[in-house]
Protein backbone atom coordinates (compact mmCIF):
# COMPACT_ATOMS: atom_id res chain seq x y z
CA UNK A 1 0.00 0.00 0.00
CA UNK A 2 2.42 2.55 1.66
CA UNK A 3 5.10 1.51 -1.61
CA UNK A 4 2.16 2.20 -4.41
CA UNK A 5 1.71 5.51 -2.37
CA UNK A 6 5.33 6.16 -2.85
CA UNK A 7 5.40 4.83 -6.66
CA UNK A 8 2.43 7.46 -7.70
CA UNK A 9 4.29 10.07 -5.83
CA UNK A 10 7.38 9.38 -7.45
CA UNK A 11 5.73 9.09 -11.13
CA UNK A 12 3.33 12.12 -10.55
CA UNK A 13 6.98 13.72 -9.21
CA UNK A 14 8.32 12.84 -13.09
CA UNK A 15 5.33 14.15 -14.29
CA UNK A 16 5.73 18.22 -12.63
CA UNK A 17 9.39 17.96 -13.86
CA UNK A 18 8.34 16.85 -17.38
CA UNK A 19 5.82 19.50 -17.62
CA UNK A 20 7.94 22.43 -15.75
CA UNK A 21 10.90 21.35 -18.22
CA UNK A 22 8.30 21.06 -21.23
CA UNK A 23 7.32 24.37 -20.65
CA UNK A 24 10.67 26.31 -20.80
CA UNK A 25 11.94 24.39 -23.33
CA UNK A 26 9.05 25.40 -25.62
CA UNK A 27 8.91 29.23 -24.07
CA UNK A 28 12.51 29.94 -24.00
CA UNK A 29 15.08 27.46 -24.32
CA UNK A 30 13.42 26.91 -28.17
CA UNK A 31 13.76 30.21 -29.26
CA UNK A 32 16.83 31.14 -27.99
CA UNK A 33 18.11 28.56 -29.89
CA UNK A 34 16.68 29.31 -33.04
CA UNK A 35 17.92 32.77 -33.07
CA UNK A 36 21.58 31.82 -31.98
CA UNK A 37 21.03 28.43 -35.00
CA UNK A 38 19.95 31.47 -37.75
CA UNK A 39 22.35 34.19 -36.57
CA UNK A 40 25.33 31.51 -37.36
CA UNK A 41 23.86 29.67 -39.83
CA UNK A 42 26.22 31.49 -42.82
CA UNK A 43 29.05 31.56 -40.13
CA UNK A 44 30.78 34.46 -38.75
CA UNK A 45 32.16 36.91 -41.04
CA UNK A 46 28.32 38.30 -41.79
CA UNK A 47 27.67 38.11 -38.38
CA UNK A 48 30.71 39.93 -37.15
CA UNK A 49 30.23 42.45 -40.09
CA UNK A 50 26.29 43.42 -39.21
CA UNK A 51 27.75 43.87 -35.08
CA UNK A 52 30.57 46.34 -36.59
CA UNK A 53 28.01 48.24 -38.44
CA UNK A 54 28.45 51.76 -37.19
CA UNK A 55 24.85 52.11 -36.64
CA UNK A 56 25.21 49.03 -34.32
CA UNK A 57 27.88 50.49 -32.53
CA UNK A 58 26.19 53.18 -31.46
CA UNK A 59 23.20 51.46 -30.00
CA UNK A 60 25.55 49.27 -28.16
CA UNK A 61 27.30 52.30 -26.44
CA UNK A 62 24.07 54.17 -26.60
CA UNK A 63 22.76 51.88 -24.37
CA UNK A 64 25.86 51.04 -21.90
CA UNK A 65 25.21 54.59 -21.32
CA UNK A 66 21.82 54.51 -20.09
CA UNK A 67 22.56 51.66 -18.22
CA UNK A 68 25.83 53.37 -16.95
CA UNK A 69 23.66 56.28 -15.93
CA UNK A 70 19.98 54.92 -14.80
CA UNK A 71 21.50 52.33 -12.77
CA UNK A 72 23.23 53.78 -10.52
CA UNK A 73 21.02 56.27 -10.30
CA UNK A 74 18.17 53.59 -8.92
CA UNK A 75 20.80 52.30 -6.74
CA UNK A 76 21.21 55.10 -4.58
CA UNK A 77 17.73 55.92 -4.91
CA UNK A 78 16.73 52.54 -3.85
CA UNK A 79 18.89 51.87 -0.81
CA UNK A 80 17.24 55.95 0.32
CA UNK A 81 14.00 54.72 -0.35
CA UNK A 82 14.15 51.61 0.97
CA UNK A 83 16.00 53.04 4.49
CA UNK A 84 13.06 55.33 4.35
CA UNK A 85 10.28 52.95 4.64
CA UNK A 86 11.75 50.10 6.99
CA UNK A 87 13.71 52.85 9.32
CA UNK A 88 11.47 56.34 9.37
CA UNK A 89 8.23 54.90 9.09
CA UNK A 90 5.92 57.79 8.43
CA UNK A 91 2.38 58.89 7.56
CA UNK A 92 1.59 57.48 3.92
CA UNK A 93 4.71 54.82 4.13
CA UNK A 94 2.08 52.56 2.46
CA UNK A 95 1.38 54.79 -0.26
CA UNK A 96 4.87 55.63 -1.40
CA UNK A 97 5.52 51.53 -0.93
CA UNK A 98 2.70 51.12 -3.31
CA UNK A 99 4.12 53.60 -5.76
CA UNK A 100 7.26 52.03 -6.16
CA UNK A 101 5.57 49.51 -8.11
CA UNK A 102 3.97 50.97 -10.00
CA UNK A 103 7.16 50.29 -13.11
CA UNK A 104 6.17 47.11 -12.46
CA UNK A 105 2.32 47.14 -12.93
CA UNK A 106 2.13 50.31 -15.66
CA UNK A 107 3.16 48.81 -19.37
CA UNK A 108 5.95 50.67 -20.50
CA UNK A 109 4.41 52.29 -23.42
CA UNK A 110 2.38 54.01 -20.84
CA UNK A 111 5.17 55.63 -18.87
CA UNK A 112 6.63 56.11 -22.32
CA UNK A 113 3.72 58.62 -23.02
CA UNK A 114 3.30 60.40 -19.57
CA UNK A 115 6.84 61.03 -19.77
CA UNK A 116 6.48 62.91 -23.26
CA UNK A 117 3.50 64.51 -21.68
CA UNK A 118 5.11 66.28 -18.75
CA UNK A 119 8.78 66.72 -20.56
CA UNK A 120 7.75 67.38 -23.95
CA UNK A 121 7.75 70.25 -26.09
CA UNK A 122 3.89 70.59 -25.30
CA UNK A 123 4.21 68.65 -22.14
CA UNK A 124 4.69 70.89 -18.36
CA UNK A 125 8.16 70.93 -18.07
CA UNK A 126 8.93 70.95 -21.72
CA UNK A 127 8.27 74.35 -22.87
CA UNK A 128 10.16 76.48 -19.67
CA UNK A 129 13.03 73.29 -20.45
CA UNK A 130 12.94 73.90 -24.30
CA UNK A 131 13.58 77.97 -23.41
CA UNK A 132 16.43 77.16 -21.43
CA UNK A 133 17.54 75.41 -24.35
CA UNK A 134 17.26 71.59 -22.90
CA UNK A 135 15.73 69.07 -25.06
CA UNK A 136 14.76 66.33 -22.81
CA UNK A 137 12.03 64.27 -25.24
CA UNK A 138 13.96 62.78 -28.62
CA UNK A 139 16.97 62.57 -26.45
CA UNK A 140 19.35 61.22 -24.00
CA UNK A 141 17.91 62.89 -20.95
CA UNK A 142 14.56 61.53 -21.75
CA UNK A 143 15.79 58.04 -22.56
CA UNK A 144 17.33 58.04 -19.16
CA UNK A 145 14.41 59.12 -17.26
CA UNK A 146 12.06 56.38 -19.09
CA UNK A 147 15.06 53.52 -18.80
CA UNK A 148 15.25 54.77 -14.59
CA UNK A 149 11.71 54.79 -14.34
CA UNK A 150 11.01 51.17 -15.40
CA UNK A 151 13.68 49.78 -13.64
CA UNK A 152 13.30 51.92 -10.65
CA UNK A 153 11.67 49.04 -8.15
CA UNK A 154 14.27 46.24 -7.98
CA UNK A 155 16.80 47.71 -5.36
CA UNK A 156 14.33 48.79 -2.94
CA UNK A 157 12.11 45.87 -3.57
CA UNK A 158 15.06 43.44 -2.82
CA UNK A 159 16.63 45.40 0.13
CA UNK A 160 13.17 46.06 1.99
CA UNK A 161 12.90 42.28 3.23
CA UNK A 162 16.24 41.93 4.40
CA UNK A 163 16.27 45.33 6.21
CA UNK A 164 13.25 44.11 7.94
CA UNK A 165 14.34 41.06 8.68
CA UNK A 166 17.67 42.69 9.90
CA UNK A 167 16.00 44.27 12.63
CA UNK A 168 17.93 47.83 14.26
CA UNK A 169 20.04 46.03 17.06
CA UNK A 170 22.95 46.20 15.45
CA UNK A 171 22.56 49.74 14.05
CA UNK A 172 21.33 50.80 17.70
CA UNK A 173 24.26 49.12 19.07
CA UNK A 174 26.70 51.12 16.48
CA UNK A 175 25.16 53.90 17.67
CA UNK A 176 25.73 53.41 21.17
CA UNK A 177 28.97 52.33 20.89
CA UNK A 178 29.69 55.99 19.29
CA UNK A 179 29.32 55.98 15.44
CA UNK A 180 27.45 58.68 13.92
CA UNK A 181 24.64 58.23 11.71
CA UNK A 182 26.93 57.95 8.80
CA UNK A 183 28.80 55.68 10.09
CA UNK A 184 26.11 53.27 10.97
CA UNK A 185 25.03 53.21 7.15
CA UNK A 186 28.85 52.12 5.77
CA UNK A 187 29.57 49.95 8.42
CA UNK A 188 26.69 48.20 9.88
CA UNK A 189 23.95 48.76 7.81
CA UNK A 190 25.18 48.48 4.55
CA UNK A 191 27.53 45.15 4.86
CA UNK A 192 24.54 43.69 5.95
CA UNK A 193 22.21 44.35 3.46
CA UNK A 194 25.06 44.10 0.27
CA UNK A 195 23.98 40.97 -1.31
CA UNK A 196 20.39 42.57 -1.83
CA UNK A 197 21.56 45.46 -2.87
CA UNK A 198 23.79 43.13 -5.53
CA UNK A 199 21.01 41.57 -6.62
CA UNK A 200 19.10 44.28 -6.71
CA UNK A 201 21.83 46.11 -8.93
CA UNK A 202 21.79 43.06 -11.49
CA UNK A 203 17.82 42.64 -12.01
CA UNK A 204 18.19 46.31 -12.53
CA UNK A 205 21.02 46.22 -15.21
CA UNK A 206 19.24 43.30 -17.39
CA UNK A 207 15.99 45.37 -16.90
CA UNK A 208 17.50 48.77 -18.28
CA UNK A 209 19.20 46.95 -20.59
CA UNK A 210 16.17 45.03 -22.43
CA UNK A 211 13.96 47.58 -22.28
CA UNK A 212 12.21 48.48 -25.17
CA UNK A 213 8.34 50.62 -24.88
CA UNK A 214 8.95 53.16 -23.41
CA UNK A 215 12.47 54.13 -24.39
CA UNK A 216 11.00 53.68 -28.20
CA UNK A 217 8.11 55.95 -27.31
CA UNK A 218 10.65 58.87 -25.39
CA UNK A 219 13.69 58.67 -27.68
CA UNK A 220 11.94 59.30 -31.14
CA UNK A 221 14.21 56.69 -32.56
CA UNK A 222 16.31 58.17 -34.67
CA UNK A 223 19.12 55.96 -35.99
CA UNK A 224 22.42 56.05 -35.08
CA UNK A 225 21.46 58.84 -32.37
CA UNK A 226 19.04 58.15 -30.01
CA UNK A 227 18.59 54.46 -31.04
CA UNK A 228 19.49 51.90 -28.14
CA UNK A 229 20.17 48.34 -28.82
CA UNK A 230 17.18 46.70 -28.63
CA UNK A 231 15.81 49.51 -30.75
CA UNK A 232 18.26 48.85 -33.25
CA UNK A 233 16.71 45.55 -33.18
CA UNK A 234 13.38 46.55 -34.16
CA UNK A 235 14.29 48.84 -36.61
CA UNK A 236 16.64 46.46 -38.66
CA UNK A 237 13.86 43.33 -38.26
CA UNK A 238 11.42 46.15 -39.78
CA UNK A 239 13.78 46.83 -42.59
CA UNK A 240 13.78 43.17 -43.26
CA UNK A 241 17.83 43.14 -42.75
CA UNK A 242 17.64 39.79 -40.94
CA UNK A 243 21.01 39.32 -40.53
CA UNK A 244 21.24 42.48 -38.71
CA UNK A 245 18.45 41.97 -36.37
CA UNK A 246 20.00 38.59 -35.16
CA UNK A 247 22.99 39.86 -34.85
CA UNK A 248 22.12 42.68 -32.93
CA UNK A 249 19.75 40.37 -30.82
CA UNK A 250 22.51 37.55 -29.63
CA UNK A 251 24.37 40.65 -28.64
CA UNK A 252 21.99 41.77 -26.65
CA UNK A 253 20.99 38.31 -25.20
CA UNK A 254 24.30 37.71 -24.63
CA UNK A 255 24.88 41.01 -22.26
CA UNK A 256 21.97 39.54 -20.67
CA UNK A 257 22.87 36.39 -20.00
CA UNK A 258 26.30 37.18 -18.59
CA UNK A 259 24.02 39.92 -16.17
CA UNK A 260 22.17 36.79 -14.77
CA UNK A 261 25.50 34.56 -14.38
CA UNK A 262 27.20 36.88 -12.63
CA UNK A 263 24.45 37.21 -10.52
CA UNK A 264 24.05 33.59 -10.10
CA UNK A 265 28.07 33.57 -9.03
CA UNK A 266 27.08 36.47 -6.50
CA UNK A 267 24.12 35.02 -4.81
CA UNK A 268 26.25 31.14 -4.24
CA UNK A 269 29.41 33.32 -3.25
CA UNK A 270 26.36 35.36 -0.68
CA UNK A 271 25.41 31.93 0.89
CA UNK A 272 28.69 30.67 1.56
CA UNK A 273 29.70 33.62 2.75
CA UNK A 274 26.56 34.04 5.35
CA UNK B 1 24.90 59.31 41.90
CA UNK B 2 25.82 58.33 38.52
CA UNK B 3 22.14 58.08 37.18
CA UNK B 4 19.14 60.16 38.29
CA UNK B 5 15.36 59.45 36.07
CA UNK B 6 13.15 61.84 36.86
CA UNK B 7 9.36 61.60 36.41
CA UNK B 8 10.10 59.65 33.23
CA UNK B 9 6.75 59.71 30.59
CA UNK B 10 6.36 57.32 27.69
CA UNK B 11 3.78 56.27 25.61
CA UNK B 12 3.27 54.23 22.82
CA UNK B 13 0.07 54.71 21.11
CA UNK B 14 -2.28 54.43 23.78
CA UNK B 15 0.28 51.84 26.05
CA UNK B 16 1.56 53.31 28.83
CA UNK B 17 4.88 51.84 28.56
CA UNK B 18 6.57 54.62 31.62
CA UNK B 19 4.40 56.36 34.05
CA UNK B 20 6.29 58.95 36.18
CA UNK B 21 9.26 57.01 36.58
CA UNK B 22 12.17 57.96 38.89
CA UNK B 23 15.20 56.03 39.82
CA UNK B 24 18.05 57.21 41.45
CA UNK B 25 21.46 54.52 40.54
CA UNK B 26 24.36 55.46 42.81
CA UNK B 27 27.73 55.63 41.44
CA UNK B 28 29.73 52.21 40.98
CA UNK B 29 26.64 50.08 41.82
CA UNK B 30 25.06 47.39 40.48
CA UNK B 31 21.23 47.84 39.77
CA UNK B 32 18.61 45.31 38.18
CA UNK B 33 15.10 46.63 36.93
CA UNK B 34 13.10 43.79 37.73
CA UNK B 35 9.15 42.86 36.45
CA UNK B 36 7.00 40.70 34.38
CA UNK B 37 7.32 41.36 30.59
CA UNK B 38 5.57 44.67 30.04
CA UNK B 39 6.10 46.25 32.79
CA UNK B 40 8.25 48.88 31.37
CA UNK B 41 11.92 47.64 32.47
CA UNK B 42 13.54 47.62 28.91
CA UNK B 43 12.11 50.77 27.58
CA UNK B 44 13.15 52.43 31.09
CA UNK B 45 16.84 50.95 30.02
CA UNK B 46 16.37 52.26 26.18
CA UNK B 47 15.53 55.68 27.81
CA UNK B 48 18.86 55.68 29.69
CA UNK B 49 20.87 54.55 26.70
CA UNK B 50 19.10 57.12 24.54
CA UNK B 51 17.47 54.83 22.32
CA UNK B 52 13.86 55.84 23.13
CA UNK B 53 12.57 59.65 23.91
CA UNK B 54 10.82 59.98 26.73
CA UNK B 55 7.54 62.19 26.24
CA UNK B 56 8.75 64.03 29.55
CA UNK B 57 11.05 64.01 32.38
CA UNK B 58 14.98 64.21 32.40
CA UNK B 59 17.50 61.51 32.57
CA UNK B 60 20.87 62.56 34.42
CA UNK B 61 24.16 60.65 33.91
CA UNK B 62 27.61 61.97 36.03
CA UNK B 63 25.27 65.22 36.95
CA UNK B 64 24.81 66.02 33.20
CA UNK B 65 21.49 66.31 31.80
CA UNK B 66 21.46 64.05 29.15
CA UNK B 67 17.60 64.30 27.91
CA UNK B 68 18.42 65.54 24.41
CA UNK B 69 21.88 63.85 24.00
CA UNK B 70 22.10 60.84 21.29
CA UNK B 71 22.95 58.20 22.56
CA UNK B 72 26.11 58.21 20.39
CA UNK B 73 27.24 60.94 23.24
CA UNK B 74 25.94 59.39 26.11
CA UNK B 75 28.94 57.06 26.99
CA UNK B 76 26.56 54.41 27.58
CA UNK B 77 27.20 50.94 26.88
CA UNK B 78 24.27 48.87 26.01
CA UNK B 79 24.23 44.82 25.51
CA UNK B 80 21.26 43.69 23.38
CA UNK B 81 19.29 41.21 24.44
CA UNK B 82 19.84 38.85 21.18
CA UNK B 83 23.95 40.31 21.23
CA UNK B 84 23.13 42.11 18.09
CA UNK B 85 26.82 40.81 16.78
CA UNK B 86 27.93 42.41 13.66
CA UNK B 87 27.89 39.65 11.52
CA UNK B 88 30.32 40.40 8.66
CA UNK B 89 33.06 41.03 11.37
CA UNK B 90 35.23 39.17 13.20
CA UNK B 91 34.79 39.26 17.05
CA UNK B 92 38.31 41.36 17.39
CA UNK B 93 36.68 44.21 14.56
CA UNK B 94 33.27 43.52 16.59
CA UNK B 95 35.22 44.46 19.65
CA UNK B 96 37.37 47.43 18.18
CA UNK B 97 34.00 48.79 16.50
CA UNK B 98 33.57 51.79 19.44
CA UNK B 99 37.41 52.41 19.38
CA UNK B 100 37.54 52.57 15.60
CA UNK B 101 34.32 54.91 15.15
CA UNK B 102 36.12 57.54 17.41
CA UNK B 103 39.37 57.43 15.60
CA UNK B 104 41.18 55.90 18.82
CA UNK B 105 44.94 55.41 17.81
CA UNK B 106 45.91 51.97 16.06
CA UNK B 107 48.31 50.81 18.62
CA UNK B 108 46.12 51.28 21.45
CA UNK B 109 43.11 50.17 20.21
CA UNK B 110 44.73 46.89 19.27
CA UNK B 111 46.08 46.56 22.80
CA UNK B 112 42.76 47.49 24.32
CA UNK B 113 40.96 44.88 22.43
CA UNK B 114 43.41 42.07 23.06
CA UNK B 115 42.97 43.25 26.90
CA UNK B 116 39.25 42.32 26.91
CA UNK B 117 38.95 39.41 25.13
CA UNK B 118 41.36 37.81 27.93
CA UNK B 119 38.75 39.63 30.17
CA UNK B 120 35.94 37.66 28.74
CA UNK B 121 38.05 34.75 28.15
CA UNK B 122 37.75 34.86 24.42
CA UNK B 123 41.74 35.12 23.72
CA UNK B 124 42.49 32.49 20.53
CA UNK B 125 39.01 33.39 19.37
CA UNK B 126 39.14 36.94 17.85
CA UNK B 127 39.73 36.14 14.14
CA UNK B 128 36.43 33.87 14.17
CA UNK B 129 33.29 35.44 12.87
CA UNK B 130 30.10 35.98 15.47
CA UNK B 131 28.26 32.83 13.90
CA UNK B 132 30.98 30.77 14.58
CA UNK B 133 30.47 31.77 18.54
CA UNK B 134 28.70 29.56 20.70
CA UNK B 135 25.43 32.30 22.59
CA UNK B 136 27.43 32.20 25.63
CA UNK B 137 30.86 33.26 23.91
CA UNK B 138 28.40 36.36 21.76
CA UNK B 139 27.23 37.53 25.07
CA UNK B 140 30.47 38.08 26.03
CA UNK B 141 31.93 39.33 22.90
CA UNK B 142 28.73 41.89 23.06
CA UNK B 143 29.76 42.79 26.98
CA UNK B 144 33.81 43.23 25.42
CA UNK B 145 32.64 45.56 22.90
CA UNK B 146 30.09 47.25 25.20
CA UNK B 147 33.41 47.86 27.48
CA UNK B 148 35.38 48.99 24.45
CA UNK B 149 35.14 52.96 24.58
CA UNK B 150 35.13 52.31 28.26
CA UNK B 151 31.44 53.95 29.26
CA UNK B 152 30.60 55.11 32.40
CA UNK B 153 27.31 53.00 32.52
CA UNK B 154 26.95 49.82 31.04
CA UNK B 155 23.30 49.05 30.42
CA UNK B 156 22.22 45.43 29.85
CA UNK B 157 18.67 44.42 28.38
CA UNK B 158 17.70 40.53 29.60
CA UNK B 159 21.90 39.38 29.35
CA UNK B 160 21.25 35.98 30.56
CA UNK B 161 18.03 35.40 28.83
CA UNK B 162 18.52 33.16 26.27
CA UNK B 163 20.88 31.42 27.52
CA UNK B 164 20.57 27.70 29.09
CA UNK B 165 20.37 27.49 32.59
CA UNK B 166 23.97 25.99 33.23
CA UNK B 167 25.82 28.88 31.19
CA UNK B 168 23.41 31.18 32.75
CA UNK B 169 24.61 31.10 36.02
CA UNK B 170 27.89 30.51 35.09
CA UNK B 171 27.45 33.96 33.53
CA UNK B 172 25.83 35.57 36.39
CA UNK B 173 28.40 34.80 38.67
CA UNK B 174 31.17 36.22 36.44
CA UNK B 175 29.05 39.33 35.61
CA UNK B 176 29.25 39.95 39.69
CA UNK B 177 32.93 39.37 39.75
CA UNK B 178 33.86 41.81 37.06
CA UNK B 179 31.13 44.35 38.08
CA UNK B 180 33.80 44.48 41.15
CA UNK B 181 36.65 44.18 39.20
CA UNK B 182 35.68 47.01 36.66
CA UNK B 183 34.59 49.87 38.52
CA UNK B 184 31.48 50.68 36.29
CA UNK B 185 27.76 51.85 37.19
CA UNK B 186 25.93 48.83 36.08
CA UNK B 187 21.96 48.32 35.32
CA UNK B 188 20.63 44.87 34.08
CA UNK B 189 16.67 43.98 33.00
CA UNK B 190 15.20 40.48 34.22
CA UNK B 191 12.39 38.87 34.74
CA UNK B 192 13.51 36.03 36.72
CA UNK B 193 13.78 38.02 40.54
CA UNK B 194 16.32 34.67 41.52
CA UNK B 195 18.85 36.53 38.71
CA UNK B 196 18.12 39.76 40.48
CA UNK B 197 18.42 38.62 44.32
CA UNK B 198 21.77 36.85 43.25
CA UNK B 199 23.33 39.55 41.17
CA UNK B 200 21.72 43.05 42.11
CA UNK B 201 22.76 45.02 45.40
CA UNK B 202 19.72 46.90 44.09
CA UNK B 203 16.61 45.87 42.55
CA UNK B 204 13.84 48.64 40.74
CA UNK B 205 10.46 46.57 40.68
CA UNK B 206 8.77 47.51 37.79
CA UNK B 207 4.86 46.45 37.04
CA UNK B 208 2.97 48.43 34.17
CA UNK B 209 5.12 51.13 33.39
CA UNK B 210 5.56 51.50 37.43
CA UNK B 211 8.10 51.44 39.82
CA UNK B 212 6.59 49.33 42.64
CA UNK B 213 9.42 49.44 44.79
CA UNK B 214 13.37 49.93 45.55
CA UNK B 215 15.58 48.26 47.28
CA UNK B 216 18.21 45.99 48.36
CA UNK B 217 17.47 42.56 48.31
CA UNK B 218 16.90 41.68 51.27
CA UNK B 219 14.52 44.57 52.11
CA UNK B 220 12.17 43.78 49.24
CA UNK B 221 12.17 39.86 50.28
CA UNK B 222 11.45 41.11 54.22
CA UNK B 223 9.78 44.40 53.66
CA UNK B 224 7.57 44.07 50.16
CA UNK B 225 5.62 47.92 50.37
CA UNK B 226 2.77 46.14 48.25
CA UNK B 227 0.96 42.89 47.18
CA UNK B 228 2.68 42.53 43.92
CA UNK B 229 6.39 42.67 45.43
CA UNK B 230 6.05 40.60 47.48
CA UNK B 231 4.64 37.78 45.35
CA UNK B 232 6.98 38.92 42.65
CA UNK B 233 9.61 38.46 44.41
CA UNK B 234 9.20 35.16 45.80
CA UNK B 235 6.78 32.60 46.37
CA UNK B 236 3.61 33.26 48.72
CA UNK B 237 0.38 32.08 49.70
CA UNK B 238 -2.69 34.59 50.14
CA UNK B 239 -4.85 33.76 53.23
CA UNK B 240 -8.78 34.86 53.90
CA UNK B 241 -8.35 38.41 51.26
CA UNK B 242 -5.48 40.58 52.28
CA UNK B 243 -2.76 38.41 54.26
CA UNK B 244 -0.12 36.95 52.58
CA UNK B 245 2.61 34.41 53.87
CA UNK B 246 5.62 32.97 52.70
CA UNK B 247 6.04 29.00 52.39
CA UNK B 248 8.53 29.23 54.98
CA UNK B 249 6.93 31.25 57.56
CA UNK B 250 4.69 28.73 57.80
CA UNK B 251 5.31 26.52 60.93
CA UNK B 252 4.24 22.70 61.29
CA UNK B 253 3.77 21.00 64.29
CA UNK B 254 2.39 17.58 65.96
CA UNK B 255 -1.46 18.12 66.55
CA UNK B 256 -0.83 17.45 70.75
CA UNK B 257 2.28 20.19 70.54
CA UNK B 258 0.04 23.08 69.46
CA UNK B 259 -2.12 25.56 71.40
CA UNK B 260 -4.11 27.41 69.89
CA UNK B 261 -2.73 26.54 66.43
CA UNK B 262 -4.86 26.29 63.09
CA UNK B 263 -5.41 22.73 62.31
CA UNK B 264 -4.43 21.30 58.64
CA UNK B 265 -4.83 18.26 56.70
CA UNK B 266 -2.32 17.41 54.55
CA UNK B 267 -3.16 17.05 50.92
CA UNK B 268 0.20 15.83 49.20
CA UNK B 269 4.05 16.13 50.08
CA UNK B 270 6.53 16.90 47.14
CA UNK B 271 10.21 16.14 48.30
CA UNK B 272 12.53 18.46 46.55
CA UNK B 273 15.44 17.56 47.92
CA UNK B 274 16.74 19.60 50.47
CA UNK B 275 12.98 21.64 50.63
CA UNK B 276 9.76 19.93 51.06
CA UNK B 277 6.74 21.26 49.66
CA UNK B 278 3.63 20.74 51.92
CA UNK B 279 0.37 21.15 50.36
CA UNK B 280 -2.08 21.83 52.98
CA UNK B 281 -6.21 22.00 53.28
CA UNK B 282 -6.89 24.58 55.94
CA UNK B 283 -10.17 24.07 58.38
CA UNK B 284 -11.92 26.56 56.04
CA UNK B 285 -11.55 25.11 53.39
CA UNK B 286 -8.38 27.01 52.15
CA UNK B 287 -5.18 25.75 50.38
CA UNK B 288 -1.73 26.75 50.75
CA UNK B 289 1.76 25.26 50.95
CA UNK B 290 4.59 25.54 53.41
CA UNK B 291 7.77 24.39 52.82
CA UNK B 292 9.84 22.88 55.06
CA UNK B 293 13.61 20.99 55.67
CA UNK B 294 13.90 17.61 54.94
CA UNK B 295 15.03 17.00 58.63
CA UNK B 296 11.58 18.49 59.69
CA UNK B 297 9.72 16.59 57.54
CA UNK B 298 11.28 13.45 58.68
CA UNK B 299 10.66 14.38 62.35
CA UNK B 300 7.20 14.91 61.93
CA UNK B 301 6.58 12.13 59.68
CA UNK B 302 4.41 13.69 57.08
CA UNK B 303 2.57 11.99 54.73
CA UNK B 304 -0.90 12.26 52.59
CA UNK B 305 -3.74 12.35 54.86
CA UNK B 306 -2.58 13.45 57.96
CA UNK B 307 -3.98 16.11 60.10
CA UNK B 308 -1.54 18.60 61.41
CA UNK B 309 -1.28 22.01 63.37
CA UNK B 310 0.16 25.02 61.49
CA UNK B 311 1.12 28.47 63.21
CA UNK B 312 2.07 31.39 60.79
CA UNK B 313 5.15 33.55 60.96
CA UNK B 314 4.99 37.21 60.17
CA UNK B 315 1.78 37.52 58.38
CA UNK B 316 1.67 40.80 55.60
CA UNK B 317 -1.59 42.60 55.40
CA UNK B 318 -1.49 44.92 52.17
CA UNK B 319 -4.63 47.55 51.76
CA UNK B 320 -6.66 46.04 49.02
CA UNK B 321 -5.64 47.58 45.64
Amino acid sequence: MSSSVRQGSRASRYALRTIALGYLTLLLVLPLVALFYRTFEHGLAPVWAAVTAPYAVHAFWLSLELVAIAVPLNTVFGIGIALLLERHPFRGRSLVGALIDVPFAVSPVVIGLSLVLVYGDQGWFGTSLMAHGISVIFSVPGMVLATAFVSLPFVARETMPVLRELGTDSEEAAATLGASPWQVFWRVTLPAIRWAVTYGVVLTTARALGEFGAVSIVSGNVLGVTQTLPLYVKNEFDNFDVTGAYAASVVLALLTVFTLLFMQVLTRKARRAD
Amino acid sequence: MAIEVYDVNKRFGDFVALGDVSVPVDDGSLTALLGPSGSGKSTLLRVIAGLETPDSGRVVIDGDDVTDTPARERGVGFVFQAYAPFKHMTVRDNVAFGLRVRKHPKADTERRVAELLGLVRLDGLGDRYPSQLSGGQQQRMALARALAPQPHVLLLDEPFGALDAQVRAELRDWLRRLHDEIDVTTIFVTHDQEEAMEVAEQIVVMNRGRIEQIGAPRELYEHPSNEFVMSFIGPVNRLGGNTFLRPHDIEILAIDEAGGATEALVERVVHLGFEVRVELLLGDGERIWAQVTREQAAELELAEGQILATRFRSPRVFAAG
